[in-house]
């Protein structure tokens, strides 16, 4: 029970890092139909440049918590930078073409945004500086860290800021509008190509805190940790119905337990056949199995197929 | 091109046949590597024209391509070397191979091909990436696949006394192994051509056109277009099965390393770069970027020490920003590839509104 | 004459909206048979629903003495029903004939095999099926097109090339939806001549039209349907007179 509990929390944990990853998924998908293949190499940079800054003022005797905050601080708008010119770049000049050119165009701008990386922090494992102390607190046998309690909050703000401004404000209604119809939002004033930029680079700034999140949490980064965490949280954001944002924080939670639990006991269930080492493959048997036998995700209304 | 200058044509196919035939000889001359570098970069051609029949001709994209690369390969290793202590002649394997590759291609597309384009392209992702992590985890507790590892000591291609792991020469010319692997690897790139091209101009290649085209006027037409994709993805499979195959013996080693998310992306650019569809296009994108790293080797390492005194950036990584970029360029400027189908440039460049 | 198409009680909803109620009505072979009714009206969510792209939620076609229920769109047009979309859908990067060659599909068989090898089945069956897309361009007169990409034809030559293309499935009902949709009057005129003679050479034509001196002109009986519920069924004569059709395309209550 305490297992359970323990990889409970941990599956929570990395599910809410998921699911900030997944709602940039999901917005961009909601309003433009493109899956941004490049949205795990976002989250990538953001915690590169997180770590950047924090190696940079952690000797300077700062009290931990600034100098996190000033590592994301720097992340959110170089990460907002490169949404935009994906956009505008890679995307929007192919906003007309067949579906697969703009995925193709997002695979090409994914493999160079790894290998710039790679450039500016090397191709090794790069550690963070364990700046904060970590505070276990006991809940019966399973423990909770601080950092844990931390990402838990922190992603748990980010969504309701979100969904404040998405079902809020006027620029969420005109997010909205252009996800439901843009020819039709077009048509009622709302500036098409301005409202697609904005979800970019709302997309980007979650990635951006996603990055650093995933960075603390791991204590370690590497340049092709960008592509697994953005399919995982792309599988999170189907499971929950691309395009649905409420379905994306589900989505994303579920898909963090059912990995813990997953790499918890599968030694349990297959008799030792197969170990935690499989903890990778889950995600992917979700999206197959949840694409297969429900396309729609659980909470999504989309038809997977329009004629 | 039906009759138009006959004589001409074939004089200019037999010319590049001999250009081929006496290619390695040529190459030999510059160092038995280049001749290996060029069976390589026959295998891409091989896995570019598998893939462009997903891609190219029925519009699928498969990102998990190289998975079925690594089934043919990895079905070579056990039958063929001392892990099992198994040792099963190639001409037996290959086909086995391409059919185990074939098999998990129908298990796979069966019951996603209804899924629209995109999706498509993530589950194939996702299924290349279950394939390699299987492959680097299976050797335990029962030790199949010798985890990361890989399986060393594979057999190469026999033929009664004929060894391609041996030289020996013939008709007073030298045959290394790699030259006599050449020819193997030329004789089965014909031989895909031959059908890839064959196909195109056929029923079947009319519906995989149709199907590629307008999905739902192409049921209407009377085409079950569940079973036309299935087929298209189950002939890639296999071709990407049998290039498995081969490469393992050429090699004589495998690893999961070998088959890597980049690898399958390295296969799609290739596709993408020569044109969709276009099965020359196609040949060109993979000559061309398999052997991209090798000339970036000898132009921009000699550059940069030249300049900096040192190697400031591994040709391995310009190559990949390369690929990057020309894909997005690609896409942006010309998408139809470099060698356009007739067809397919038609309807890339149009817009649809 | 005998039976070739027979609809009842087909309903179907979407989400909120009920689309066609307990419609019934029986073409017989030979006949033009017209659909109309005002935008909304529900003719191509029938038209969808025959060639199975929905399904009905209640009813049941019958087509030359079978069933069709839960057949596939393949399958139905293997059964001999062949259609035309409203907003046509052409190959349009594809060749005007092989648009044609491609409607030959379901009638021929070449496999993998047959490609590859080119066996001299194959090489007749692939003759053929050029020499009957050739006719068929013939037969709707755009031969002069046949190798011009089907999306860079004027429209009215596509909304032809469409008809041959379904011709090409060898339908024993033709299924139109809005054929006349953007013609010119010589041009309607030339379709109304096309229709007829596809009749006369034995094929059955279900035709959605809004071009009402066409539907008048060329059909047998029409079929009115208004908010997806049959309100009158007659020769076109008839129907025209009818008050509730009346009403129907003009808002108001016919005066009696």
């Amino acid at each position: 029970m305490d297992i359970f509990i323990q990889q409970l929390i941990n599956g929570v944990t990395l599910g809410s890092v998921y699911a900030v990853v997944a709602l940039g998924y999901t917005m961009v998908y909601g309003i433009i139909q493109l899956i941004n293949f490049a949205h795990g190499e976002v989250v990538l940079i953001g915690a590169m440049v997180a770590f950047s800054v924090i190696t940079a003022l952690a000797p300077g005797g700062w009290p931990p918590l600034m100098v996190v905050a000033a590592g994301t601080m720097v992340a959110i708008p170089v990460c907002m930078a490169i949404g935009y010119g994906l956009e505008r770049a890679a995307y929007r000049p192919l906003r007309n073409a067949p579906r697969l050119a703009p995925l193709i165009s997002a695979i090409g701008m994914s493999i160079i945004l790894q290998h710039l990386a790679l450039l500016v922090w090397s191709r090794n494992f790069i550690a963070f500086p364990q700046i904060i102390r970590s505070e276990p607190y006991h809940i019966g046998g399973a423990i909770i860290t601080n950092v844990q309690i931390a990402i838990i909050a922190t992603s748990v703000a980010m969504m309701a800021g979100l969904a404040l401004i998405v079902y809020r404000t006027r620029l969420g209604t005109a997010m909205r509008a252009t996800a439901q119809n843009q020819h039709v939002a077009g048509l009622m004033g709302v500036d098409i190509n301005r409202i697609i930029a904005v979800t970019f680079l709302i997309a980007a700034a979650l990635a951006a805190v996603a990055g650093v999140m995933v960075g603390s949490y791991y204590g370690i980064a590497h340049y092709q940790m960008g592509s697994l965490l953005g399919l995982k949280a792309f599988s999170a954001a189907v499971l929950g119905g691309i395009g649905n944002l409420p379905g994306a924080m589900l989505g994303g939670v579920l898909l963090g337990v059912v990995e813990a639990l997953g790499a918890g006991y599968i030694g349990d269930f297959t008799d030792n056949w197969f170990g935690s080492n499989y903890q990778d493959v889950f995600a992917f048997m979700v999206l197959i199995a949840v694409l297969v036998f429900r396309p729609t995700g659980l909470l999504g209304e989309r038809v997977g197929e329009r004629t | 091109m039906k009759g138009r200058h006959p004589a001409l044509v074939w004089v200019g196919a037999g010319l590049v046949g001999i250009a081929l035939l006496a290619l390695p000889f040529a190459l030999a001359q510059a160092g038995t590597a280049w001749v290996r570098i060029t069976n390589f970069a026959i295998l891409y051609v091989l896995l570019a024209l598998g893939l462009n029949i997903v891609v190219g001709f029925a519009g699928l994209l498969d990102l998990g391509y190289i998975a079925f690369y690594a089934l043919g390969a990895y079905v070579y290793a056990l039958l063929a070397s001392p892990h099992f202590g198994l040792h099963l002649p190639f001409w037996l394997i290959l086909p086995i191979g391409a059919l185990v590759a074939c098999l998990f291609g129908v298990l796979l597309g069966a019951p996603t091909l209804k899924l629209r384009g995109d999706y498509l392209a993530i589950v194939t992702l996702g299924f290349g990436e279950i394939i390699r992590i299987f492959l680097n985890n299976l050797s335990q507790p029962v030790n199949i696949t010798n985890g990361p590892q890989g399986v060393s000591r594979i057999d190469p291609f026999r033929f009664g006394g004929f060894d391609f792991g041996k030289s020996e020469t013939l008709f007073g010319l030298a045959f290394s192994g790699p030259v006599k692997y050449y020819y193997f690897l030329l004789a089965m790139m014909m031989a895909v051509i031959f059908v890839t091209v064959r196909l195109q101009d056929s029923r079947i290649g009319r519906a995989w056109e149709a199907v590629r085209e307008d999905e739902t006027a192409a049921r209407a037409m009377g085409i079950n277009t569940t079973n036309i994709k299935l087929l298209a993805f189950a002939m890639g499979a296999s071709f990407g099965g049998l290039a498995g195959g081969m490469f393992a013996a050429i090699q004589g080693f495998i690893s999961p390393e070998s088959f890597v998310l980049v690898e399958s992306i390295m296969v799609v650019s290739m596709v993408v770069l020569g044109g969709m569809g276009n099965v020359w296009g196609v040949i060109l994108g993979a000559v061309l970027l398999s052997f991209a790293p090798e000339v970036l080797r000898y132009t921009v390492e000699p550059v940069q020490k030249s300049i900096f005194g040192k190697s400031l950036i591994e040709p391995e990584v310009i190559r990949m920003l390369l690929f990057g970029l020309a894909m997005v360029l690609i896409m942006r400027f010309r998408p139809a590839g470099l060698l356009p189908s007739a067809v397919r440039k038609r309807e890339l460049a149009e817009r649809k509104g | 004459m005998s039976l070739l198409l027979e609809a009842s009680g087909v309903s179907r909803r979407f989400g909120g909206v009920q689309a066609l109620t307990g419609v019934s009505f029986s073409i017989s072979r030979g006949e033009i048979y017209g659909l109309i009714g005002p935008n909304g009206a529900g003719k191509t969510t029938l038209f969808n629903l025959l060639t199975g792209i929905y399904l009905p939620d209640e009813g049941s076609f019958g087509f030359d003495g079978h069933p069709l229920s839960r057949l596939k769109p393949h399958q139905v047009a293997e059964a001999g029903i062949a259609r035309t979309f409203q907003n046509i859908r052409l190959f349009a990067n594809l060749s005007a004939l092989e648009n044609v060659m491609i409607g030959r599909h379901v009638r021929t068989r070449a496999g993998v095999l047959g490609a590859v090898l080119r066996d001299s089945a194959t090489r007749r069956e692939e003759a053929a099926i050029e020499r009957r897309a050739l006719e068929l361009l013939e037969y709707v007169g755009i031969a002069a097109r046949a190798n011009e990409a089907a999306g860079g034809l004027p429209y009215g030559d596509q909304r032809r090339l469409e008809i041959a293309r379904a011709l090409a499935t060898d339908p024993k009902l033709l299924a139109l939806d809005e054929p006349a949709a953007g013609m010119n009057a010589s041009e309607t005129l030339a379709l109304r001549k096309l229709l007829e003679r596809i009749r006369a050479d034995g094929t059955t034509i279900l035709l959605i039209e809004h071009d009402m001196k066409l539907v008048m002109g060329v059909c047998d009986r029409v079929l009115v349907l208004d908010y997806g519920e049959r309100i009158a069924e007659g020769p076109p004569g008839e129907v025209q007179k009818d008050p509730r059709v009346i009403e129907a395309y003009l808002g108001v209550p016919a005066a009696a």
